[in-house]
């Protein structure tokens, strides 16, 4: 007879001395763990509930402009310096991980309209309504010279100005968008399309030799540097305020549209844009991407500002004071974890990308308990509860009825269009999907 | 290198670890979420698939006892164990003979390390029942009818002659339960953090023992109630009756969820298997049968000499009888008939509770004279789970684990009959949205297949049925008259018109010859 009692040998169950960890022996079998369904429901619920009590975004306040910031200018090669321009002219550099002035200087008699780096990080451009673009020099501590190192003179007002990601070119828009290289006062290059006068431009980050700008007879213009026309022109119902590029996507760009929306296109098919982001009720003022190309962050002309998410049209978060009144500029820092907002009240804001994320070293454990309740909230989005709770934001009272107010006009218009569909012959009123409905008109 | 990549995981295995059937990605109505579900349904079967591997990497194996030709463990007495094994093993058969006192009751903690005894005139203890070190003694004075570990070794429950109590580890008394009155039986649910208790009046009575408060009490109506059993992966408590019959109760409903005729007598014991799937009842008809508790269908039924009157599960399926003064074990009798049963065990007087420890070899037998502690080969779980309930634990670890149960409480109203049901669909509230959607015109009209509810809302009353049907008949007959009259004048207009014709033909005499026509 074989006979086999189990017995364990306590020292392989114990540590060793006092310096050792603990061990812990695991077995997956289902039969030990009854009730996963509840207990995970349940850890998702608290873990929910966390998130919403750690929900602290605002980091601090910097302030020191004497007027409304215009531009924010991120450092190509260090994360903790931000260059700002205001309305009065002033620009200032200021230092985030210690939330002071470093360097301030007075660049221009008029609005300091556009700012760009050069991207060694060692010079940047500015350019104003002065029809000046002056080029200055900063120092590793970011000082500035006082005397800039180039200066040049316009023919017409500068809008905007953007860098090319690596080569000595920029360009400027205003009357028309040019193209200049760093040495040569006139520019290289002139690109016009009618008469209209361009207000924003951006350089494709990856594809370098694109352009992307906003012009005022309510279209977005696609450029190449290679070529000695546009590309392309898209129309939409209203002015398009800012554009980005997604940094991860060569041929995406979302626009910050006047009426309310942000509209990010495919460069290739502009017949249609792929999302439609609806949640601000006042326009939306700037737009920019994270480094990681699957969110972005638009400033509203309605005091806030709202993260969407690239492959949603509902913003996942809003960040809002009491205190800032109309944003006008807003960036992501490029290590994906700080948001910077300049706004008409001369402030310049600091926020948290994620709102309940702990800054600074976190040790292992905690850092796979928070992917382990990431998850478990990803994963129990759906259930009613837990997505009242994570859904759940302080709204202040201007924006929750004009959002109110907002959804009964669309809910009407939309029972209007089904109640013509629903009385007419069948086909006679064709399904157009909301974001086709915002292009007016594409052109070669 | 000739096998490469990772050497396959037996499909048995697999499905051991499989929670449910796989999802069908076919359902999705956009390419993106398609692709998200083929995405998530890859990350699940890689969790499976490491699972399933991981199994190599447990320490320990089960016990077995493994007869000869000719033998059978039937046989087998605990001595011939305890010279069989070593010395660890010889040190966990024991008898603790203690007459004074009164029948003996005995539990062990979740992890298996503590033992709680007391006897039904007053003395209770609690003890390390390996290293014998006593944690308290005392004496409650009282007549002790049941008795319960708590969630740790720090607290236990003893329902007393008229009200329940919650004592310290060292013996302290820590509260006074007046709800319930006269409890029989006690029930601690760990994950939810109830004690549940019967009452000799009929009433069942949850209290969150984390917070204090009652959580439900039932009058089941049922007489009194005896023999109480929880289910382990439901947390449902089933209650046997005089009349034959198995309830199951949910703190969430006033009526038993289930209410099951399982014996021709009164049932004895009840006892469900860890796994949840099988429950065992014995009555006083000699009879002990095996039922399917999600078909709710008998599996097995075995005629055994006399009633059993206490029945338990160990870990690992084995099912402990107390017969009398006879303890007997059976080895997995849900999914085979058996014959004979595994060991059995003869004591001086008649057994008054059983109790397998968890992950040890060994069932504690509480009776008339004391506390005996059987060796049973291969009744307990090898290889625990640290995160679950650790053994070796240190205070640390207790007191960190004890918060961890706290936040992970689940909370009253998930009791039902399935455990699982938080991860499914809610098809009734989701039937109403789509309701509700495809009502207002301008929303998309959503189409999900489903069979439509036969509603009988206000249409199920008698007299209504009576109107119903009266108005059927009446339609019928109206219909019939309809079509006789309708035939009826048919037939007239058609023999008017044949009769006109008729009178408009003229009879001439040459008629003979014309042609008629065909």
């Amino acid at each position: 007879m074989k006979i086999k009692v189990l017995s364990r040998n306590p020292d392989e169950y114990r540590r060793e001395t006092k310096r050792d960890i603990h061990k812990v022996q695991r077995n997956y079998d289902p039969k030990l763990h009854p009730f996963e369904a509840p207990r995970e429901y349940v850890r998702a619920l608290n873990a929910t509930k966390l998130e919403r009590v750690f929900a602290k975004p605002f980091i601090g306040a910097l302030d020191g402009h004497r007027d409304g910031v215009n531009c924010l200018c991120k450092h190509p090669t260090s994360l903790s310096f931000l260059l700002s321009g205001a309305c009065d002219g002033e620009v200032r550099v200021w230092n985030l991980a210690k939330r002071n002035c470093v360097a301030t200087i007075q660049a221009h008699e008029g609005v300091v309209q556009g700012m760009c780096f050069h991207p060694d990080g060692r010079s940047f451009l500015t350019c104003g309504l002065d029809k000046v673009v002056k080029q200055w020099g900063i120092s590793e501590e970011c000082t500035i010279n006082e005397e800039p190192i180039n200066t040049i003179l316009g023919k017409s007002v500068f809008q905007y100005m953007d860098h090319h990601q690596s080569e000595n070119i920029f360009a400027t828009c205003g009357q028309q968008v040019d193209i200049w290289k760093e040495d040569r006062s006139e520019p290289v290059r002139s690109f016009t399309w009618g008469v209209d006068s361009t207000h924003h431009v951006k350089f494709n980050p990856i594809e370098t030799n694109l352009l992307g700008a906003c012009a005022s007879d309510r279209s977005i213009l696609l450029y190449d540097l290679r070529g000695s026309t546009p590309l392309r022109k898209v129309i939409l119902s209203l002015k398009s305020n800012a554009i980005a590029w997604n940094p991860m996507e060569s041929f995406v760009f979302t626009a910050a549209s006047e009426d309310y929306n942000l509209y990010t296109f495919d460069m290739r098919k502009l017949s249609a844009p792929i999302m439609m982001h609806m949640d601000h009720v006042a326009a939306v003022m700037d737009v920019d991407y994270s480094p990681t190309g699957k969110e972005l962050v638009s400033a509203g002309y309605d005091k806030c500002l709202r993260i969407f998410s690239v492959d949603t049209s509902r913003s996942r978060e809003i960040y809002h004071t009491k205190r800032m009144q109309r944003v006008r500029v807003v960036q992501w820092s490029l290590d994906n974890k700080y948001i910077i907002s300049g706004s008409d009240e001369m402030n310049i804001r600091v926020w948290k990308a994620r709102a309940s994320e702990k800054l600074g070293m976190l040790s292992t454990r905690e850092k796979a308990s928070m992917n382990y309740n990431e998850k478990l909230k990803e994963k129990f989005i759906h259930h009613p509860q837990i997505r009242r709770i994570a859904r759940h934001r302080h709204v202040p009272r201007q924006i929750y009825s004009l959002s109110k107010e907002m959804r009964i006009m669309k809910e009407s218009r939309k029972r209007k269009e089904s109640n013509k569909r629903r009385h007419s012959k069948p086909g006679a009123v064709p399904y157009v999907p909301e974001r086709k409905k915002a292009i007016v008109k594409e052109v070669e | 290198d000739r096998y490469p990549g990772d050497a396959p995981v037996p499909k048995k295995l697999m499905s051991k670890y499989q929670r449910g059937k796989k999802l069908h990605t076919k359902g999705a109505r956009t390419h993106h979420g398609h692709v998200k579900l083929v995405q998530n349904e890859k990350k699940v079967t890689m969790a499976v698939k490491q699972a399933a591997r991981s199994e190599r990497l447990l320490q320990e194996q089960s016990g077995f006892m493994i007869p000869e030709d000719g033998e059978s463990t039937t046989n087998v007495t605990q001595s011939d164990i305890v010279q069989a094994a070593d010395i660890t093993t010889a040190q966990k058969h024991f008898n603790l003979e203690l007459t004074q006192f009164g029948p003996y009751k005995a539990q062990y903690t979740r992890n298996g390390k503590h033992l709680l005894i007391a006897g039904s005139k007053g003395h209770v203890a609690a003890l390390d029942w390996l290293t014998k070190r006593l944690l308290c003694e005392i004496n409650v004075m009282e007549t002790v009818r049941d008795i319960r570990w708590l969630h740790q070794e720090t607290m236990f429950a003893v329902a007393q002659k008229q009200w329940t109590y919650i004592y310290d580890n060292q013996g302290i008394e820590l509260h006074c339960l007046k709800q319930p009155n006269e409890a029989l039986r006690l029930e601690f649910l760990p994950y939810h953090f109830l004690l549940a208790s019967s009452n000799a009046t009929g009433y069942l009575y949850w209290l969150d023992v984390s917070v204090g408060q009652k959580v439900a009490s039932h009058n089941t109506g049922l007489g009194r109630l005896d023999v109480m059993c929880q289910n382990p992966q439901n947390a449902v408590i089933c209650l046997g009756h005089p009349t034959g019959s198995v309830s199951m109760w949910s703190p969430n409903v006033n009526e038993p969820l289930v209410k099951m005729l399982c014996h021709g007598a009164a049932v004895r014991s009840v006892a469900v298997d860890p796994t949840g799937n099988y429950m065992a009842t014995s009555g006083v008809d000699r009879k002990m049968k095996i039922w399917d508790i999600r078909k709710f269908e008998m599996v097995h039924s075995y005629q055994i000499g006399c009633g059993a009157g206490h029945m338990v599960f160990s870990q690992t399926g084995a099912l402990g009888l107390g017969k009398g003064n006879i303890v007997e074990v059976y080895q997995d009798p849900c999914r085979q008939q058996l014959t004979s049963p595994y060991m059995i065990h003869k004591l001086k007087t008649t057994v008054n509770n059983l109790h397998f420890c968890p992950y040890e070899d060994v069932l504690g037998v509480g009776h008339g004279d004391g506390f005996t502690s059987l060796i049973i080969p291969g009744a307990g779980e090898a290889n625990f789970d640290a995160m679950e309930s650790n053994p070796y634990q240190t205070k640390k670890q207790r007191r960190e684990a004890e918060v961890q149960m706290l936040l992970d409480k689940i909370p009253v109203e998930m009791i039902h009959l399935d455990s699982k049901m938080i991860g499914k669909v809610d098809m009734k509230s989701f039937v109403e949205r789509v309701e509700e959607n495809n009502k207002i015109h301008f929303k998309k009209p959503m189409s999900i297949s489903y069979e439509p509810k036969h509603k009988m809302k206000g249409k199920g009353s008698g007299r209504k049925k009576e109107q119903r049907k009266r108005g059927v008949i009446e339609e019928g007959r109206r219909q019939t008259v309809k079509e006789l009259v309708k035939d009826k004048l048919q037939e007239g207009a058609q023999g008017r018109k044949e009769s006109s014709t008729a009178v408009s033909k003229s009879k001439g005499v040459l008629d003979r010859f014309k042609k008629t026509e065909t």
